[in-house]
């Protein structure tokens, strides 16, 4: 009595969806390629690093060709693109992985208290330290941050409040996008070359580095404080005209307060940015291995130049130099890192206090 | 967007108003006679060594044929670094924006700008101490099986401190910049066009092909020029990886290698003295007409095709 439930025998099976591979597929065959690749890198005796491109190879050929005996050759190719991104990712992640790692195991044994405490004047035959490139590169970063900080926050006013959409903004917008662009050894010969014409031939001088320093920093400077002063919302501004306050003050009292966050931000990022620059120091700062707190005067040290003479004119200690160029490479690398940190926790610390 | 109305009627403009508009109009007009001021100051110390002879020159007989080979140097680092870097680039890129997971992504990102954030002269350490080595039995290999393409010729360098190693170096240098940009315009591609290409069944990276890298396609253009631009002008991780000895070849892994205008620079001005400094700095105002030209066109292509403006 339940013969209509019984389907017809004749009947064709059309699958509604073509087979897939099972969800574990591309993680099997990752633990095959690399297995394959480990046992045939082993037994001819292959380094680690021929082993893992040898097991990348394997997988991303083996899931390719799998899937496409299985699947179809369109989904071979998603799988063997997908596959690819995030090969890339990995590659690209590899230079930073092997980076801070030998930055920190080859720095961290020259650092010591005499290591941040000394300069090199007189040092000769033992690891001196590094308190000379220290101050200067604090002192000619300084310069650069006096510099830039209100050309370019008065910049990113104008562009907003004043310029807006007018020829001149415009302009001045596009070239500071362009100046991002400016190699920092251009820099530094520009401000060799002003202080040539200014103060005789072959001046080298810290302030120098600041003018070569802030040429890099203000385009940076502008562009974040543009930004940050965009988000103000239009309300704030029309409600501090409708009580009568003039155009200036709204600007310095309500509209700054309410960026500052996001603009301390952009300069401490900014400052981070540069505070590495070697090229245009190399210039127009010179280098010395004495103490020099005068930025109008006389050669002065920096980390960055302070690592590239010490690696590569150790002159008759390389030894002792190259140690002491990878200490100082690693408290640049601690400078900049703190500093980023520091951008994102002010961010976080002076934003306004809304209420909301 | 906030203009104060000035027309007859209103009370006439305050003298705080007037100076402060014109103090932060003083300070943008600034930035562009700065700009300016590096082109005539460039300029101004750069023309008196056009002139200079073969003494100041290396041998050379005009400034012409002293810069020549530094250009050749300058574009054929920075186009193999551009090689390298752009896929990669474009790889870490469509991992944050369409592959990676929400929470993934954001370390991605953190990442790459921490890429981003390491110096120069950090870059040219790790170069010269750590990947030049390791790339050297890459060379033996390529020069000894590829080498009947000219760019693996050989012999190969045993320092590794080649053209290919200050390449790499580069290449992970303008990673960040090119991945940043492309990320962007990547995320902006419009949603319905993604989800019209999957709906009509095509697989994840049909959609990208179809809906996303041809909408990202200016963007990916100007991000590698302006990473192109920064490859041109970087100086120190040249500096120190390059063995350079100012030749012109097309042979990549020995350890007779092309010199950059940068790299040049920076290596040969604290001895350098009279003319040749003023040769180096006309020098320094080829490599800044250079990267200005690649800058300014990949602005004007972003400028022209940003789709933010354009609906």
């Amino acid at each position: 009595m339940t013969d209509l439930a019984t389907p017809p025998q004749e009947h064709t099976h059309v699958p509604l969806q073509h087979p897939r591979l099972p969800g574990f597929a591309t993680l099997l065959a990752a633990v095959v390629a690399t297995a394959a690749a480990a046992l045939l890198g082993l037994t001819l005796g292959w380094n680690l690093s021929g082993i893992v491109v040898l097991a990348i190879v394997l997988h991303l050929a083996g899931l390719t060709i799998w899937s496409r005996a299985v699947e179809n050759a369109r989904a071979a190719t998603d799988r063997l693109m997908t596959s690819l991104v995030w090969v890339a990712l990995l590659i690209a992640m590899i230079p930073l992985v092997s980076l801070v790692w030998k930055v920190v195991a080859e720095g961290a044994p020259a650092i010591n208290g005499k290591f941040l405490t000394w300069s090199m004047r007189n040092v000769i035959g033992e690891p001196g330290g590094i308190y000379h490139a220290i101050v200067g590169t604090l002192l000619i970063t300084l310069a650069a941050t006096v510099i830039s900080v209100p050309i370019g926050l008065l910049s990113a006013i104008y562009l907003v409040e004043y310029g807006d959409t007018s020829t001149l903004a415009r302009w001045i917008r596009f070239l500071v996008d362009v100046m991002t662009g400016i190699p920092s050894i251009v820099a530094g010969l520009f401000a060799y070359a002003l202080f040539s014409l200014l103060f005789g031939p072959g001046t080298q001088m810290g302030l120098g580095g600041g003018v070569a320093l802030s040429l890099l920093m203000v385009p940076i400077v502008v562009r974040s404080a543009e930004e940050m002063l965009k988000l103000v919302p239009a309300d704030l501004r029309e409600a501090s005209y409708a009580l009568g306050v003039p155009k200036w003050r709204t600007i310095v009292k309500v509209v700054l307060p309410t960026a500052m966050a996001g603009i301390i931000t952009g300069v401490t990022l900014a400052i981070a940015r540069v505070i590495g620059e070697t090229a245009p120091l190399l210039i127009i700062c010179g280098s010395t291995d004495s103490v020099n707190f005068n930025l109008f005067g006389g050669q002065m040290a920096s980390l960055p130049v302070f690592i590239y003479s010490s690696y590569t004119q150790p002159g008759s200690n390389p030894e002792i130099l190259k140690s002491m160029a990878w200490g100082a490479a690693l408290i640049l690398i601690i400078i900049v890192l703190a500093l980023n940190l520091v951008a994102r926790v002010a961010g976080k610390f002076f934003a306004p206090k809304t209420g909301r | 967007m906030t203009t104060v109305p000035t027309e007859a009627g209103s009370p006439k403009r305050r003298l705080g108003d007037l100076v402060f508009a014109n103090t932060t109009r003083a300070a943008g007009v600034m930035i562009l006679v700065a700009l300016a001021g590096v082109a005539v100051f460039l300029t101004a110390e750069g023309l008196p060594g056009l002139g200079a002879h073969a003494q100041d020159l290396k041998g050379h007989a005009n400034f012409l044929s002293y810069v020549a080979p530094l250009v050749f140097g300058t574009l054929l680092a920075a186009v193999i670094a551009l090689a390298i870097a752009v896929p990669l680039a474009l790889g870490v890129a469509l991992s944050v924006s369409h592959y990676a997971p929400k929470s993934i992504a954001v370390v991605i990102g953190y990442l790459v700008d921490l890429l981003a954030a390491v110096p120069s002269v950090v870059y040219g350490l790790w170069g010269i101490g750590f990947l030049g080595p390791r790339l050297v039995p890459v060379y033996g290999w390529l020069a000894d099986h590829l080498g009947f393409i000219p760019l693996f010729a050989g012999p190969a360098s045993n320092t590794g401190r080649t053209i290919l190693t200050a390449s790499v170096v580069l290449a992970i240098m303008i990673l960040p910049i090119i991945t940043a940009i492309s990320r962007e315009i990547f995320v902006q591609t419009p949603r319905l066009n993604e989800e019209a290409a999957l709906a009509l069944g095509a697989t994840r990276w049909e959609m990208i092909r179809l809906a996303v890298l041809p909408y990202g396609r200016s963007g990916i253009v100007s991000a590698a020029m302006l990473g192109l631009g920064r490859a041109l002008g970087e100086t120190m991780a040249v500096a120190m990886v390059l063995s350079a000895s100012g030749v012109v070849t097309w042979n990549l892994i020995s350890s007779t290698n092309p010199s950059t205008i940068a790299a040049n620079v920076a290596l040969t001005f604290q001895d350098a003295t009279g003319l040749q400094r003023n040769a180096l700095i006309a020098s320094g105002l080829v490599l800044f007409v250079i990267t200005f030209a690649v800058n300014f066109a990949a602005r004007a292509i972003i400028e022209r095709n940003d789709p933010g403006k354009a609906r």
